[in-house]
Order: C-alpha cells, then sequence, then structure tokens
C-alpha cells in the first residue's frame, strides 16, 4: 500500500507540473507567426519568440553585427517603429538619450512577440552575403597578408570603394564577424581581395593569415559609409599607415579607372622601408596619370640609409605638400592608427577640409 | 506567541541570516556563490532571485509536505512518504522557475532581462533545495508562518553573503594575490574567513 501511494504522490506531481508548464508554455511562450516589415518592403513572416537580428539573417537582411548578437558592440542599433517592447537595460549603454527617443534599439535584444516594423539605413538591404575561395595570398610585409578572394560563379559584389566586409570566423562556441575593408575595385565584381595585418592571438586575423588557396571563407558586405565625390575637381586626399592601405588602395585604384582626371593625393606613413606597401605600383601610377600625386614618409629613416623621400610623421608631410584651399567638396579619407588620423584631421582642418567631409577609419 | 522566546519568528529570522546563513553555514549554493560573485550588481540579482524563488517555492513544499507526504498528513494520513521529499521538492523548484520564467518573460521583460537571466542558474541551486529540505525538519517544528520567515531570511542570507564576496572581489582585483591562489583559491580561502565570522555571532540567536 506504502508503494502505491508513493508511486501515485510521484507520479501525480510530476504529471502535474509537466502538465502546467506545457500549457503555460503553449499560452504564454507562443508568439505565433509575426509579421515583420522592413522599410516599405513587403512584410515577411518569423515564428515568433527569437530574435530580430537573426530574423533579419534568416531572411538574407546583413545589418552589421561584430559580436555575433551578444549585445557588446552596439552596432546592430535599427529603428523599430512599432512592436519592439520596452527598451532593456542592456541596450542603454550603447544607445544615446536622442537614439533611445527616436526607438533606435540594438536588433540582437529585440525579441520578436508580435508584429513588428522596423527601419534599416537602405544600403543595408543591398548588404549579401557571400562564399569565397581564396585564390592567391601573399606577403606584402612582415605581418601583412595580401588575400585574393574569388567568388562563386554567378556572385557579384557591388560596392563602393573605402567599403568593408565582414568576415565569419569559424568558431564552435558563436559567430564572430571580424571587419576588413576591401583592397580591390569595385569594378571586379567576381572577386574582392583583403589586407590583414597579424595581430598575435587575434581571431580573424590568425585566421586569415593561416588559410590557404582552395579554401572557402563566408563574408557579408559591403558595409560603410564613404562615399566618393565624382567630381574630378574634388580632390580626395587620402591619409593612412599600415593595412589602412587597403581601403585606400581601393579608392585609388577605381580613380585610375574610372574618374583619371580626379585629383588626388595618395600620403602613406610608415616606420621603416620594410613596411612599405605598394610603392611602385603608385609609383607607376602617379606617371600615368595627370591629376595624382603620392608621399610616402618614414618616420625611423635613420634605419633606412637608401632611403631619399620624405622623412618624419605622415602629418607633418600633409602640412608641407598639401595646398590650402576651400573647395567645400574636397574630401579626406583617413584610414591608420588613432594617434595618426588625430594628427592628420587637425593638419587637414587648417588646410580648410570641412569636418563632415574628412572621413576616418580607425583600426 | 512571543517573538523573542527561543525559536520565535525574530530569532528565526535572525539565525537564518547569520549563524545558520545557508551558504556559510552548510555550504550550500557554493557553485553560484564562486561564479556570479565577481561584480556587486550581478550579486545582488541573483540573491534576489534567490530569495524570491527560496521563499515561494518553500511555501509550496510546505503545503506538500503536511498535505501528502508527512505522517499524518490530509491525504495519506498513515503512511510516511518523507524519503521522497528529495525528488519531489527538486521537482516542485525546477517546476516553478520554469513558470517565472515564462511568466516574466512575457509580462515584465524588463523585470525578466534584470533578474530573469539568473533563474535558469537557479533550478538546480543547492542552497534553496537545502532551505527546503531544512525547514520540514520535525525538530524544529515549523509552522507556515515560521517556514516563510525561515526562507526568507536564508534567502536573504545568501544574498548578503554573495554581496559581501562581490565587495570583497572587487577590493581584491587590485591586490597582488600569488598566482596559484588567484580567482577560484582566494575566493574559497574568503569564503572560509567569512564563515569564522558569521559564526561569531553563535550563541546569540539559535534556530528553533
Amino acid at each position: 500500500m506504502i508503494y502505491i501511494q508513493a508511486i501515485l504522490t510521484l507520479a501525480v506531481i510530476g504529471t502535474g507540473l509537466t502538465v502546467l508548464l506545457l500549457v503555460l508554455a503553449y499560452f504564454f511562450a507562443r508568439y505565433g507567426t509575426c509579421k515583420v516589415k522592413v522599410n516599405d518592403r513587403e512584410p515577411f513572416e518569423v515564428e515568433g519568440g527569437g530574435k530580430l537580428l537573426d530574423a533579419l539573417y534568416d531572411n538574407k537582411i546583413f545589418i552589421p553585427s561584430a559580436c555575433g548578437g551578444q549585445g557588446t558592440c552596439g552596432f546592430c542599433k535599427t529603428r523599430v517603429l512599432s512592436g519592439g517592447g520596452p527598451l532593456l537595460p542592456t541596450e542603454t549603454p550603447y544607445l544615446t538619450e536622442e537614439e533611445q527617443q527616436c526607438g533606435t534599439r540594438l536588433a540582437c535584444q529585440v525579441k520578436i512577440r508580435n508584429d513588428i516594423e522596423i527601419q534599416v539605413k537602405p544600403e543595408f538591404l543591398n548588404i549579401k552575403q557571400f562564399v569565397a575561395t581564396v585564390d592567391e595570398a601573399t606577403m606584402k610585409t612582415g605581418d601583412i597578408r595580401e588575400i585574393h578572394f574569388k567568388l562563386q560563379p554567378g556572385d557579384a559584389i557591388e560596392f563602393h570603394p573605402g567599403q568593408y566586409v565582414q568576415v565569419l570566423v569559424p568558431s564552435k562556441k558563436e559567430t564572430i564577424f571580424r571587419a576588413y575593408s576591401i583592397a580591390s575595385v569595385p569594378a571586379d565584381q567576381d572577386s574582392i581581395e583583403l589586407l590583414v595585418r597579424l595581430i598575435p592571438k587575434g581571431l580573424g586575423s590568425t585566421y586569415l593569415h593561416a588559410i590557404q588557396p582552395g579554401d572557402q571563407v563566408t563574408f557579408t558586405g559591403p558595409y560603410g559609409e564613404f562615399i566618393l565625390d565624382q567630381d574630378p575637381e574634388a580632390e580626395l586626399v587620402c591619409v593612412g599607415g599600415g593595412v589602412g592601405m587597403a581601403p585606400m588602395r581601393s579608392l585609388l585604384r577605381h580613380i585610375a579607372q574610372a574618374n583619371p582626371q580626379k585629383k588626388a593625393w595618395l600620403f602613406f606613413g610608415a616606420r621603416t622601408t620594410d613596411q612599405l606597401l605598394y610603392l611602385e605600383e603608385f609609383t607607376k601610377l602617379q606617371k600615368e596619370l595627370p591629376n595624382f600625386k603620392i608621399c610616402y614618409a618614414l618616420s625611423e629613416p635613420e634605419k633606412c640609409p637608401d632611403w631619399n623621400g620624405e622623412t618624419g610623421f605622415i602629418h607633418l608631410a600633409v602640412e608641407k605638400l598639401l595646398e590650402k584651399n576651400d573647395n567645400p567638396k574636397r574630401q579626406a579619407f583617413l584610414c591608420g592608427p588613432p594617434q595618426m588620423l588625430e594628427a592628420a584631421r587637425n593638419t587637414l582642418t587648417q588646410k580648410g577640409f570641412q569636418d563632415c567631409n574628412i572621413f576616418a577609419d580607425e583600426f | 506567541m512571543e517573538i523573542f522566546t527561543p525559536g520565535g519568528p525574530l530569532l528565526i529570522f535572525l539565525a537564518s541570516l547569520f549563524t545558520s546563513n545557508i551558504l556559510l553555514s552548510k555550504f550550500l549554493g557554493m557553485c553560484s556563490f564562486i561564479a556570479l560573485s565577481r561584480n556587486m550588481k550581478t550579486s545582488f540579482g541573483m540573491g534576489i532571485a534567490v530569495t524570491f524563488v527560496t521563499f515561494a517555492t518553500a511555501l509550496i513544499n510546505y503545503g506538500i509536505h503536511h498535505g501528502i507526504l508527512a505522517k499524518g498528513s490530509v491525504i495519506f494520513p498513515d503512511a510516511d512518504l518523507t524519503y521522497l521529499e528529495f525528488l519531489i521538492f527538486i521537482l516542485v523548484i525546477a517546476g516553478f522557475v520554469q513558470f517565472v520564467e515564462i511568466i516574466l518573460e512575457r509580462f515584465i521583460p524588463s523585470l525578466y532581462f534584470s533578474f530573469g537571466i539568473f533563474l535558469p542558474l537557479i533550478t538546480v541551486n543547492c542552497a534553496i533545495l537545502g532551505v527546503n529540505l531544512l525547514m520540514v525538519d520535525p525538530n524544529l517544528n515549523f509552522d507556515l508562518f515560521k517556514t516563510g520567515v525561515y526562507a526568507l531570511g536564508s534567502g536573504l542570507g545568501y544574498c548578503l553573503a554573495i554581496c559581501l564576496m562581490a565587495g570583497i572581489r572587487n577590493k581584491l582585483q587590485d591586490a597582488d594575490i600569488p598566482e596559484p591562489l588567484q580567482g577560484l583559491g582566494s575566493t574559497v580561502i574568503i569564503t572560509g574567513i567569512m564563515a569564522l565570522a558569521f559564526m561569531g555571532f553563535t550563541g546569540m540567536v539559535e534556530l528553533g
């Protein structure tokens, strides 16, 4: 008798709890199919209960996210017009007062519980996911590798020079993306080229330095807001160092191909001669194009006795060689270490550049 | 009912908070205590979550104990089914935690994100099961009110201990600790010293 009572007790309590939870889950944890409306597009349907970011990825809308939905990078900002629920404490550190007021949220933290209407930047809708094969990789300096990827047949990537892609770094634990600027020109739509500097223990760079021709890499893109002014009289001034060369190389080769009359400057700073990138290529380009000028400068020339170019920090070379000019359409593209960009920005402001026309990509 | 007599509600509360602190006298709930005491905000969230779940499950399990399991219970007065406590209490705790999680996430998402994220960790928290099993000890002979007081005190005791630990670990961040003792090692030693300090209250208040 006592055993029957025991079994009965266990069974009743066990089943009771299970049924209770199932009923609860059925009524409360199920959100049914929800409609997600993005900008003016036709709404798509998703199973409720998931994260907005995942739903967008599943529907081929690749908004930037460097942390893979952990809520730690703050890149996936999206304006939620309706149906997003209250702002969560996990989001507030990344949003300014102004953004909070106009409904900006982190897409990785918003759960889809009902029909939702969001607004993403129109350029994000052009972002696609690509699978590409490495077809060539060469070391350009001691730690910078130039990697050339071929997209799958039929795929084409459309981008503006100066934009970047996010490479998927394989990982068992989580989705990791790392951003790299595109070094190739927009005209080559079936391939891209990246410049990657090896950072010891860095997840993305060690991965991209280890892959060999034939290996496949997944990336999404293009991202980035720099738009080149097409006016040939509107000078483009590129200032950078190290792997900052990648977006500048894309910009300058694009100009050489598509707009050879456009005025352009390349200022490239390095410590010693073995850190110089594409000096021969750009020297040749300088001879071919009427309005293109380059300046490579070494900050430690004493170590390189056969160097006869500019010396000193690169912003000093800008100061010396660039003429002052008030053309409001002049653009500057800076890409390099923060201190270099800070100094270059000050110099450019003195040279008459407007703040909104100085685009900086720090790393 | 005199609150200051031995076994009175106030003394039960103080005893469960200090001298019989579930964490420092029984060393139950150590895994979450060590894992989540890195910063004060997390510790406090965890402490409050534990307090809430301990209190609520203690009341439910009190009902189950006296309604079904104990000798002289309402449903099976002749049988002593207390050996099932372990199994049934943990089921109730796990079920309750799931219940709260579903409800919170649906209706109060902001609360869910500030303290609900600790709920899954609580499902198998031994401090809560410990409180549930200790409170039905026939020697203590707690009624419903005293059970509630004891559970509340124990939960707050856990919260107190984990918050103190977070404070100490915060101070220790700049300390020059020998490498073998960094992290877990020093934490366990500190827990021992804290337990000694809490035992200093012994004799002032006693459970039951």
